[in-house]
């Protein structure tokens, strides 16, 4: 796991015997199936992770890096770049500027023209905004060999060998904000939360508890009236009641589980202000 | 491994190893101004373009170079000293350790977005990190370049 | 008062190395290697107390391209100390190169040298060590008298006498009063008592810890050192490696950073064993983490105050004890802990009427301390900041106005601060103008902008010294070429400050010249002329003073060759500039006739060394005022603008002033915010990294706007005093003191998170 884990252990870098750029997706698979192989997204996680790399398989030269834009979805390639993500004009307009917001505090500009949507969603790191903010949308995953699952299925599964080709967002119309609590700008997240209304439907999702983002959905009926002071702070108490938070060096469960209320109730009350 | 790549405009053909990391590469083909100040991707001093696009040489494989263009503070020795000076007027260069990737990393902005508020200079830069300078004189250098320009 | 029609000091100008920094040329210790140096790395115990029973490195010497591995049994065994101070010492003689008894997590168990990094690092993973690992002393309260010992061994020496014995883990104790305390604090109304606690917090410099050393063409060590402090390097390697100091070289070349850090030769060590050994020229380059864990970080301090005062705000009494924890060595652990006394308790003179401070120094098993921009004074600052603000606020009063009546003043004798007289000291002026341009009357209530977010404000006065008085050394050579321009030899050491350029000017002023006819070279023991370097904020005023009389020295000494080579009494000539004149009968000889007749038949060179030291340190002061946005949901703190007044004598280049300060306050609002220093089970601190240690970036920040005040400093160059440390000292008890108004919480330990922020105050309904 990268270092943001780290209790002081000395940090080393991984190293690797050989580097291959797969023609194909099948043959990506294939080396990829071998436990001391790796598959190489953005690089800069997994050049921290302290472990002896047998074969790095560059998923560079597969087409996977562009965003494809039609009437009913989104789909979006592995090897796309937060950076990408973030300045993508249709993307942004249907997620109301909220995927920028999900990006932008992510260390800098240059780490995010490598950083790619594929790595961070298929590593499920728990302090993952990406995962957190896609997890408020319609969104699917398309896997090479098991084919296509919702996200808020694959988040739940621990990671495999099977290849992350691209995520797939429907265009639903919907109203989305994002936020998360930094230390730091440009910091891990100490909580992130992701508010949405896609059709009908709210979601709360809340990451960096600090285990994997979870969706909170309107189980009781909270929000059923639409969005008011009282039922937004309603159904961000009933969020941090339901959210299971941890304590890691960002921050204790206990500060976690207010934020979560706070987070929470301020994204549907940003919601309830859009047009 | 063989690799072979454009450097400053010029093309380059090097022998790596699989986990060679391009700073190191770099560094080794002559282009000393890139610097690393950090393991971990936080502090933007190694800011280098991979076609024409800033990133960060210490978290980049050299072999995903294959074939692409890369430039260094070295290649862009006129395009920086448009804009340079006015930092230097500011004293903001201090320790001068940030200020190849500083730079850099401001070409990229100064080419994306030629007329920026300081807002969006900050946004940009902010995986640049200067311990010396507190930031404020660097913004107020790209502001009075960004200045100059306008008379 | 001011000193007026000055031509070059006091106007900014670009740093002389500006465009080749801004370009990126090869000018650092990384970029100036020679090729195929070797590798060094090190060994690190993973144990904080431990000793070395057995290392194996059979299967590490078979790594090809592995040309050495050294440990504790291949080493000098002559104690020292890599703290860079002046001869003797305060600090204890307490290291060896490599120790068989472990102090710290991190500390090194062996030398690998390899040809490339590759293979340096494969061996470090192939060395086998066995440890008997020993019960550590982690926690610094309980450190002194316990029953471990950090540094047991008999041979432990302390070359001045600070009150140290390391058999109660003591590296020094002292108290020092002024007055009745315990009687004037018992006749005040109200008496304010609190313990603050700030962590070894690093000076994070861009460039890492590095050095390369080789032999000269006479076979000489010499080294290549990101380093303050060419002259104590030179020094202290002599000692640790035995060998005499005429048989080392040691320079510095550019330098990216050092706020302290590099006022202790924390690398230079390694290397030049290692080319003491093979022969070869070899190179170590500190990784971020090792910069983090094995570094020279700021002494975390453990400080009460007890302060008295009268109802109607007249503080009269300040009682300050500290407890500083030096690590596992004792670099600077004797002098950093006397500022937060000696530089806190003057700030308020004006009303003063006793004062006691004393303190304790102690040994654990953590990372080394050292030198950080601020020496101990930032860490007391904060808690007597901290104090005299809840003061105030306890009193109801405006804690500006609450300063005016208390506050040191020009003329005043601080008997807090060794007798010495506030000759110069615009600090009343600071406080003045920092009121009004930060609007404090209308920025300082809270202002509520609604879902629990509050705007207000937080202040603190600050002071420094401006070298080591009685001690520090400053000297400066100037020599005339013969196209009449000078170069500038010092030994003071420019890591960004721009001190190389600030010296500049001062010949220039001097000579009556243009800032491009003064070329500067600095540091090199072989070439320099003595200067203990570049700390204590001692550049400009010690070293400045010395350019100055440097230059004095050299326009007598053309004018004694004019007058020769005019055949007249060298009384009557004057320098002018670009010629010296004959005032009798207004014959003039150029400065390059002069210049080539030093080299024709001439037994005087056209060139002057003086040096310069000082019996007083005068203190700069400053103002800083800040105003945050504090989320009472979150906790999160928004800094939205720092403002600060600096009385820093006259500033030699503005610009440059500016930017030392600007860039003080940003770490000092790290320092105060994010900046945390935590520790897992072996006492190995968590944030070793720039992932986990968080200094700010340009969005954490604000807007930053600084201004001077100035005074006229009698014994400074063209009245300049400091700049250099002083700038790091207001954020943290500014922003405690904002986010209590916000909040109605004090937060007496650094940093204050978001977290700490929101669990001290009640969960709303």
């Amino acid at each position: 796991m990268p270092s943001h884990h780290n209790k002081g252990e000395p940090l080393l870098m991984m190293t690797i015997q050989k580097y291959v750029r797969p023609a194909s997706l099948e043959e990506a698979y294939t080396l990829n199936q071998v436990r001391a192989n790796r598959l190489v997204g953005g690089m800069v996680w997994m050049k921290m992770s302290n472990r002896a790399v047998n074969t790095a398989i560059d998923l560079s030269g597969l087409g996977l890096d562009t965003i494809e834009e039609n009437d009913r979805e989104f789909r979006i390639g592995a090897m796309v770049t937060l950076r990408q993500l973030e300045q993508h004009p249709g993307f942004n307009a249907y997620t109301r500027g909220a995927a920028a917001a999900s990006v932008q505090d992510i260390v800098g500009v240059q780490f995010r023209n490598l950083a790619t949507v594929g790595g961070s969603i298929f590593s499920r790191f728990g302090f993952s905004d990406l995962l957190t903010f896609f997890l408020s949308l319609d969104c699917r995953v398309e896997l090479y060999k098991a084919g296509t699952v919702s996200l808020e299925e694959f988040a739940k599964a621990q990671p495999d060998r099977d290849i992350l080709v691209r995520l797939v967002v429907k265009k639903i119309p919907g109203r989305f904000s994002y936020s998360a609590m930094r230390i730091a700008r440009t910091d891990f997240p100490v909580l992130t939360c992701a508010v949405s209304r896609v059709g009908d439907e709210y979601r709360a999702v809340i990451g960096a508890r600090p285990g994997r983002a979870m969706v909170v959905r309107d189980e009781e009926g909270l929000l059923a009236g639409g969005i008011t002071p009282e039922s937004a702070a309603a159904f961000g108490k009933y969020a941090a009641r339901v959210v299971p938070t941890g304590s890691n060096s960002r921050g204790s469960a206990a500060y976690r589980t207010r934020l979560v209320s706070t987070l929470t109730r301020r994204g549907l009350e940003q919601l309830g202000r859009m047009k | 491994m063989e690799l072979n790549f454009t450097l400053n405009g010029k093309p380059v053909a090097a022998q790596i190893a699989p986990d060679t990391l391009l700073i190191d590469l770099v560094r080794s083909l002559g282009c000393a101004s890139v610097k690393r100040g950090c393991d971990t991707a936080n502090c933007g001093l190694c800011t280098l373009f991979l076609d024409d696009k800033p990133v960060l040489s210490c978290s980049l494989l050299a072999a995903r170079v294959e074939g692409r263009t890369v430039t260094t503070l070295e290649g862009l020795q006129e395009e920086a000293a448009e804009f340079v000076g006015f930092i230097a007027d500011q004293g903001a260069d201090q320790c001068g350790f940030c200020n190849p990737g500083f730079v850099m990393n401001t070409i990229a902005l100064l080419r994306e977005n030629p007329d920026p508020t300081d807002d969006e200079i900050r946004a940009f830069l902010a995986g640049n990190l200067c311990r010396c300078s507190g930031y404020e004189g660097q913004l107020r250098g790209i502001r009075a370049f960004l200045d100059s320009r306008k008379k | 008062m001011e000193q007026k029609n000055l031509k070059v000091v006091g106007h900014s100008y670009r740093k002389k190395d500006a465009l080749q920094l801004l370009l990126g040329k090869p000018l650092y210790v990384q970029d100036l290697a020679p090729a195929g140096a070797l590798v060094v790395k090190l060994l690190r115990s993973p144990h904080p107390h431990a000793l070395v029973e057995e290392v194996n490195k059979t299967a590490a010497l078979k790594v090809p391209g592995v040309v050495g591995i050294y440990t504790w049994e291949d080493v000098p065994k002559t104690r020292f100390a890599i703290a860079g101070q002046t001869y003797p010492e305060p600090s204890p003689y307490d290291r060896l190169i490599l120790d068989r008894h472990i102090r710290f997590s991190g500390d090194p168990v062996a030398i690998v040298a390899a040809e490339d990094e590759k293979a340096a690092n494969k061996a470090l993973k192939l060395i086998k060590v066995k440890y008997q690992v020993l019960e550590p002393v982690l926690d610094y309260r309980t450190a002194k008298d316990n029953p471990v010992l950090v540094h047991p061994e008999e041979d432990w020496f302390p070359p001045c006498q600070v009150g140290g014995d390391n058999k109660r883990n003591l590296v020094a104790s002292e108290t020092d009063s002024h007055g009745d305390v315990d009687k004037v604090m018992a006749d005040c109304d109200i008496v304010i008592e609190h313990t603050y606690h700030t962590k070894a917090v690093q000076q994070a410099m861009m460039e890492t810890f590095r050095t390369y050393t080789d032999l000269d063409r006479y076979g000489r060590l010499h080294v290549v050192s990101s380093t303050q402090i060419v002259f104590h390097v030179r020094r202290i390697l002599s000692r640790a490696l035995g060998i005499p100091k005429s048989r080392i070289r040691v320079e510095k070349p550019r330098i990216g950073g050092g706020f302290g850090a590099k006022q202790t030769a924390v690398s230079e060590v390694y290397p030049a064993f290692v080319t003491l050994k093979t022969g070869r020229p070899a190179q170590i380059i500190y990784t971020r983490e090792e910069c983090q864990i094995a570094g020279s970080p700021r002494h975390e301090m453990e400080i009460r105050v007890k302060l008295g005062a009268s109802k109607d705000g007249k503080i009269r009494a300040l009682d300050l004890y500290t407890l500083s924890n030096t690590g596992a060595y004792g670099e600077h652990g004797p002098t950093t802990v006397g500022l937060s006394g000696h530089k806190s308790i003057p700030l308020y003179t004006g009303s003063l009427e006793a004062h006691r401070f004393s303190y304790d120094v102690v040994y654990t098993n953590l990372q080394a301390a050292g030198a950080y921009r601020g020496y101990g004074a930032t860490q007391g600052i904060f808690a007597l900041e901290s104090a005299v603000n809840e003061l105030a606020e306890r009193l109801g009063m405006d804690p500006t106005r609450l300063r005016d009546q208390n506050m040191v003043r020009e003329g005043m004798v601080m008997d807090a601060y060794y007798g010495e007289t506030a000759n110069a000291c615009a600090l009343d002026r600071c406080m003045e103008h920092c009121r009004q341009i930060f609007d404090w009357e209308n920025r300082y209530p809270v202002r509520d902008l609604g879902d629990g977010r509050v705007r207000c404000a937080g202040v603190a006065m600050a002071m420094q010294g401006s070298c080591i008085s009685n001690l520090d050394v400053g000297s400066a050579t100037v020599k005339l070429g013969e196209d009449g321009t000078y170069n500038l030899i010092i030994g003071a050491a420019d890591m960004g400050t721009g001190c190389d350029t600030i010296l500049a000017q001062m010949v220039a002023e001097c000579m009556d010249c243009s800032l491009e006819e003064v070329s500067v070279f600095g540091a090199d023991t072989d070439v320099s002329p003595y200067d203990s370097g570049s700390y204590a904020s001692s550049t400009t005023y010690i070293t400045g003073k010395a350019v100055e009389k440097a230059c004095a020295k050299l326009k007598e000494e053309l004018c004694q060759m004019a007058g020769e080579m005019l055949d007249c009494d060298p009384a009557l000539m004057v320098f002018e500039g670009k010629q010296v004149r004959n005032t009798a009968d207004g014959r003039t000889v150029s400065l390059q006739d002069i210049a080539y007749k030093a080299q024709l038949f001439s037994t005087h060179s056209a060139m002057a060394t003086a040096t310069h030291t000082s019996p007083v340190s005068p203190p700069p002061y400053m103002v800083g005022m800040v105003e945050i946005e504090l989320d009472k949901r979150t906790g999160s703190v928004k800094v939205l603008d720092y403002m600060a007044v600096v009385d820093c004598g006259i500033p030699v280049n503005p610009a440059l002033a500016r930017v030392q300060t600007e860039g003080g306050l940003v770490q000092g609002i790290g320092m105060a915010l994010t900046e945390d220093v935590t520790y897992n089970a072996q006492g190995r601190p968590i944030e070793n990294s720039f992932m986990q240690y968080k200094v700010p970036t340009r969005l954490d920040m604000g807007k930053l706007r600084v201004e001077f005040e100035h005074s006229c400093e009698p014994t400074g160059p063209f009245g300049a005093k400091s700049i250099g440390e002083i700038v790091i000292n207001t954020p943290s008890p500014a922003l405690a003191h904002a986010i209590y108004r916000a909040t109605g919480v004090w937060h007496r330990e650094l940093p204050i998170t978001p977290e700490k922020i929101l669990m001290s105050m009640p969960e709303e309904e």
